[in-house]
C-alpha cells in the first residue's frame, strides 16, 4: 500500500520538534526551579525553600496588585464575553449578506492594530475624560481591557456557532419556542462551551496585559504584570520568580478547569 | 390519543390558546391549508426573483399532499411559507380558514420534519420528542405520557434515553417524525425527509409514513423531487416548476392526464409528437401528425385546442409490430436500442422523420426472447385513447 505523505516521517522531524519545545519550556522550567531557591541570588542555587513564596504572600503590594488584576480580568472578561456572544450571534445566525465580511474585520481589528497605538490613543482619550469628569477609578482599565478582550472572546464563540446547524433554531421555533426560549433552550446550551472558551481566553489575555495597562492606569493602580515590570526595573529577587510561578499555576488551573468542563458536554 | 389534553386544562400560554382557537367545530368543511395567490420574491429590482409565483392550491383535511418538482422549483419555499420561516410577498395562507401568513412559526399549530432532521444534539431522544409540548407549557405528566405514546408509535421505546448522536439515520428520522407529531399539529410538513436514507430504508419509511398518517389523521404536506415517491404515497400531488403550480391532481390524473408539457416530461417517461388539430368533438381531438398520421387524442378540460399542438404518449401505451402493416401500425422507424429491465424491456425507436426518438415499454413474458433486435425496421401500434393533447 502506498504511504501518503506524512510530515512525522520526515528526517529530523523529532529533532526540530524537541528543539522547539526546549526553546519554549526550558526558560519557564528554569524560572520555576529558581523560585524555590533558598538563596538571594538569581544566579546560584542554594537549596530548596519556599521563602520567596512566603515573601510574596506577605507583600501587601503583590496582594493588592493580584486582587486588582483578578478584579479587572473578571469584570472585563464577563463584559467582553457578553458583547462577543451578541456579536457572534449577529454575524452567524443569519443568511450571508453584503458587508458581513466588513463586520468581521471591524470586530477583529483590535487583533491587528499594534497594541502600543491603542495604548497611546487610550491614554490621550482617557486623560481628557479624567479632566472633564474628575473620575479616576478602575473604570478606565476595565473599559480598556474589555475592548481588547472582545475579539479574543469572539473567535471561539463564532467558531462554535458556525458549526451549529441554523435549522436547529428553526426547529425550535417550529415547536412553539418563542425566540427567547429557542435561544435559552437550544442555542445557549449548545453554545456554552464556546462561551466558556471565549471567557477563559479573555480572562487570561486581560490578566496578562502590560502595554495598555501601563499607559492607562492611574497612580496606585498597578496590576500584577505592571507591578512586576516596576520591580524588575529596580532589583531582581527570586520573589519575581515565585510570583511568576504562581501566575503560571493560576493560568494552568484556568485552562485545566476549562478543559474538564468542556469535555463533559460533547 | 385525542383525549390526552383534557379540555379542563387551563390554557396558560398563548400557543395553547391558539390551539384551542383553531380547533373550531365544522373544521371538516374547511380546507386544512389554503394557498391563495401566494408569491415570494427574493431580492430587489433587476435581481428580483420569484421563488413562488402566484401559487394557489387547496389542501384538504387528512390528506397526504405532495409538492413535487425539480430542485429550485419553489416547493421548499412554499413549505417554508406554510411553516412560517418565510413570509409571503403577497397572497394569503389560510389554516382551517384563518389567515396565518403573518403569524410567526412558533404560534402556528404546524410542525415540520426537516430534511436534516435538526434534532437537538444536547437532548435525549425523549427530550427531543417532548420539546414542543414543554414549550407549550403542558403539565409534566401529560408530556411524559405523550412522549411514551409517540415512542411507541415510531417503535423507538428502547432508545428513549439515548443521545441523538448515538442513533442511526433511520432512527433519527423516526425521532424527527415523533417530535413533530407529538404536539398534535393541524398539519405536518415534511421537507424531503427520506432523501438521506438508503433505498431499502426509504421504502420502509414510505410505508411507515403512510401508516403514521392513517393512524394520526393529520394532514401531511410532503415535499419531494422523486416522482416515484410522490406517485406511490400521495392522495394528491401538485407539480411545481419555476415557482408556479402547474397541475394538481391525484397520482393517476397526474400520470395519465398531464395537461402540461413539463408535467408530462417530469413524471415518468413520455413521448412528444407534434401535430395539427383537424377537429375536436366531445373532448377528443383528431390530430394530424407527420410521423404517425391521424391520432385521436384527449383534450384537457377548458382548453380550446386548435392549430399546432403537442401530443403525448406514455411508453407503455404503444406496442411494437412488424413494419408496413397499416392501419394498426401507424408509425415506422428503426430500432436503435433495446434495454432489458427485468420486468419489462424498453425499446428506443428512431421514427421515419429521422428526428424523433420514440420510447416504448413492453412487459416481459416468461420464456420469450426479444421479438426484435437492434437495427430492425419496426412498426409501432398505439393503444386507443392513450394519446393526450397538451396545453403548451
Amino acid at each position: 500500500m502506498a504511504r501518503t505523505f506524512s510530515i512525522r516521517r520526515q528526517r529530523g522531524f523529532t529533532t526540530i520538534a524537541m528543539i522547539c519545545f526546549f526553546a519554549l519550556y526550558l526558560p519557564i522550567a528554569v524560572l520555576v526551579f529558581y523560585s524555590f531557591n533558598a538563596g538571594d541570588s538569581l544566579a546560584s542555587f542554594d537549596g530548596i525553600s519556599l521563602r520567596w513564596f512566603a515573601g510574596a504572600f506577605e507583600n501587601q503590594q503583590v496582594i493588592d496588585a493580584s486582587l486588582r488584576s483578578l478584579q479587572i480580568a473578571a469584570v472585563a472578561a464577563v463584559i467582553a464575553t457578553i458583547a462577543a456572544t451578541m456579536a457572534a450571534l449577529a454575524t452567524t445566525r443569519t443568511e450571508a449578506y453584503r458587508g458581513l465580511t466588513l463586520k468581521y474585520a471591524f470586530i477583529n481589528q483590535p487583533l491587528m492594530i499594534p497594541e502600543i497605538v491603542t495604548a497611546v490613543a487610550l491614554l490621550i482619550f482617557f486623560a481628557r475624560i479624567k479632566i472633564w469628569t474628575g473620575y479616576s477609578g478602575l473604570g478606565y482599565l476595565i473599559a480598556a481591557h474589555t475592548a481588547f478582550c472582545i475579539p479574543f472572546a469572539y473567535l471561539p464563540i463564532r467558531a462554535r456557532l458556525e458549526n451549529m446547524d441554523l435549522t436547529l433554531e428553526k426547529a425550535a421555533a417550529d415547536l412553539y419556542a418563542t425566540p427567547w426560549k429557542a435561544f435559552r433552550y437550544v442555542t445557549l446550551p449548545l453554545l456554552w462551551p464556546g462561551i466558556l472558551a471565549g471567557f477563559m481566553l479573555a480572562f487570561v489575555i486581560s490578566l496578562d496585559d502590560v502595554v495598555i495597562t501601563e499607559f492607562v492606569k492611574s497612580a496606585g493602580q498597578d496590576t500584577l504584570p505592571t507591578y512586576m515590570l516596576g520591580q524588575i526595573r529596580r532589583t531582581i529577587t527570586p520573589e519575581m520568580n515565585a510570583i511568576s510561578t504562581l501566575f503560571l499555576f493560576l493560568s494552568i488551573c484556568v485552562v485545566t478547569v476549562f478543559f474538564i468542563v468542556n469535555r463533559k458536554r460533547v | 390519543m385525542e383525549a390526552l389534553w383534557s379540555p379542563s386544562a387551563k390554557p396558560k400560554r398563548r400557543g395553547q390558546q391558539l390551539h384551542a382557537r383553531l380547533s373550531v367545530p365544522h373544521m371538516a368543511e374547511l380546507n386544512a391549508v389554503e394557498i391563495r395567490n401566494v408569491s415570494k420574491v427574493f431580492g430587489f429590482g433587476e435581481f428580483a426573483f420569484a421563488a413562488v409565483d402566484e401559487a394557489s392550491v387547496s389542501i384538504r383535511q387528512n390528506e397526504f399532499f405532495t409538492l413535487l418538482g425539480p430542485s429550485g422549483c419553489g416547493k421548499t419555499t412554499l413549505l417554508r411559507l406554510i411553516a412560517g420561516f418565510e413570509y409571503p410577498t403577497s397572497g394569503e395562507i389560510l389554516l382551517n380558514g384563518e389567515d396565518i401568513a403573518a403569524m410567526p412559526p412558533f404560534k402556528r399549530p404546524i410542525n415540520t420534519v426537516f430534511q436534516s432532521y435538526a434534532l437537538f444534539p444536547h437532548m435525549t431522544v425523549a427530550e427531543n420528542i417532548g420539546f414542543g409540548l414543554t414549550m407549550l407549557g403542558k403539565p409534566k405528566q401529560d408530556i411524559k405520557d405523550r412522549v411514551a405514546a409517540m415512542l411507541k408509535l415510531v417503535r423507538m421505546e428502547a432508545l428513549a434515553g439515548r443521545r441523538t448522536s448515538q442513533i442511526s439515520g433511520g432512527q433519527q428520522q423516526r425521532v424527527a417524525l415523533a417530535r413533530a407529531l407529538a404536539p398534535q399539529p393541524k398539519v405536518l410538513l415534511l421537507d424531503e425527509p427520506l432523501s438521506a436514507l438508503d433505498y431499502k430504508l426509504r421504502k420502509d419509511m414510505q410505508i411507515e409514513l403512510k401508516r403514521l398518517q392513517a393512524e394520526t389523521g393529520i394532514t401531511f404536506i410532503f415535499v419531494t423531487h422523486d416522482q416515484e415517491e410522490a406517485l406511490t404515497m400521495s392522495d394528491r400531488i401538485a407539480v411545481m416548476s419555476s415557482g408556479k403550480i402547474l397541475q394538481v391532481g391525484n397520482p393517476r390524473e397526474i400520470y395519465d392526464a398531464p395537461t402540461d408539457r413539463f408535467v408530462a416530461d417530469f413524471i415518468g417517461e413520455t413521448n412528444f409528437l407534434k401535430g395539427r388539430i383537424n377537429s375536436v368533438s366531445g373532448g377528443i381531438a383528431d390530430v394530424e401528425t407527420p410521423v404517425a398520421g391521424r391520432i385521436s387524442a384527449t383534450v384537457p378540460q377548458d382548453f380550446k385546442a386548435d392549430g399546432e399542438v403537442t401530443v403525448v404518449l406514455r411508453p407503455e401505451h404503444a406496442l411494437l409490430c412488424p413494419p408496413d402493416q397499416p392501419p394498426a401500425c401507424q408509425m415506422t422507424g428503426t430500432l436503435e436500442n433495446v434495454v432489458y429491465f427485468g420486468t419489462d424491456t424498453h425499446y428506443h425507436v428512431r421514427l421515419s422523420d429521422g428526428e424523433t426518438l420514440f420510447t416504448l415499454r413492453e412487459q416481459n413474458k416468461p420464456l420469450q426472447g426479444a421479438r426484435f433486435t437492434q437495427g430492425d425496421r419496426v412498426g409501432i401500434a398505439l393503444e386507443a385513447n392513450a394519446a393526450r393533447v397538451l396545453r403548451n
